[in-house]
């Protein structure tokens, strides 16, 4: 296979783990709206906590799309 | 045509400051918003409380509005002892916030986006955590590493994987920023180049057919406004959080 394409299918590849983070944000986002709506009170006093477990899961995808970028901008040595 | 995405990322040489050796060190443009960065925030402070007033104007109330969602995360992180680092967490959070928000406007540089200046910041948040919690707790920093409540056949297990993550806290530190800016700015200039490439290739169907990606890149753009503070919050909140360790370790 030559080195450019097999360059390409790896950045592909390495952008399905964004998938899971994609996942992992949605239900993080997804649980503080259903809790928020059963208790609006208590919602502000939690929004830390979700900017922190959304920060922590979102890195995860960070690190596959970084490898993507790699793979995509930085030239074959 | 050609699209370049990551020409917006180059650093240039913009004046030299220093020889040492054989590395010649320059001003860059990195270095020139930097310091745009740095006298935005210092107008907007010291120009903000200048004139004290008991009722503020709007400048006043927007110092006011910064300084005060800051301390409310740090007191809410890292409970009152936690603000003796405010300087530390507000300069970080206003360098990383004013840069991102400066970044965002089409033909400027975004610092955030050159991961160096991110892993110097996670690191000088990871060795004020290192330090400051061994002169404060001692050897019982040793206890972040030690969960409580943990049965003692699976202790050296979480043990070892607790070191491990507290070693890559700076890598995730920096990096999540890093991704963050570069990959919004990259995407943001992919999908305006959408808009020429269809124009250019099919001529005036390309120009009309162009007002959905440059629909796109608008509403990504008020995404990236929003990203950009997003991020700088959540590298303030993980410092506080890091220093909340240094400061009460064992949880």
């Amino acid at each position: 296979m030559e080195p450019a394409a097999a360059k390409l299918i790896g950045a592909g590849i390495a952008c399905i783990g964004m998938g899971g983070a994609g996942i992992g944000v949605g239900v993080i986002f997804g649980n503080y709206l259903a809790a928020a709506i059963r208790n609006p009170s208590a919602a502000q006093g939690q929004f830390g906590n979700l900017i922190f477990g959304f920060a922590i899961t979102e890195a995860l995808g960070i690190f596959s799309l970084l490898i993507a970028l790699l793979l995509l901008f930085v030239p074959l040595a | 045509m050609t699209i370049e995405p990551i020409h917006q990322f180059r650093l240039d040489n913009l004046f030299k400051i220093a020889q040492i050796g054989d590395h010649s060190i320059y001003f860059t443009n990195s270095s020139a918003y930097m310091l745009l960065t740095v006298v935005l925030t210092s107008v907007l402070m010291i120009g903000g409380v200048a004139g004290g007033k008991l009722v503020p104007g709007r400048f006043q109330s927007m110092a006011e509005i910064t300084y005060e969602f800051v301390a409310a995360t740090i007191r809410g992180n890292a409970g009152a002892e936690g603000m003796k680092f405010f300087p530390l967490v507000f300069s970080i959070f206003m360098f990383f916030c004013v840069s991102n928000l400066v970044g965002i406007i089409p033909y400027t540089f975004t610092v955030a986006a050159q991961i160096i200046i991110n892993v110097a910041m996670a690191l000088l948040v990871f060795f004020t955590v290192l330090i400051y919690g061994f002169y404060k707790n001692g050897l019982k920093f040793l206890k972040i590493f030690v969960p409580s409540g943990i049965p003692i056949a699976v202790l050296p297990l979480v043990v070892a994987i607790e070191i491990f993550s507290f070693f890559l806290r700076p890598v995730s530190h920096s990096v999540r920023l890093f991704g963050n800016m570069l990959a919004g700015h990259i995407a943001l200039k992919v999908f305006a180049g959408f808009v020429a490439m269809l124009g250019v290739s099919l001529g005036a169907i390309g120009w009309v057919g162009g007002i959905a990606p440059l629909a796109l890149t608008v509403a990504l753009y008020a995404l990236e406004i929003l990203v950009a503070f997003i991020q700088a919050y959540v590298f303030a909140i993980l410092t506080v959080i890091y220093l909340n360790d240094a400061i009460h370790p064992g949880h």
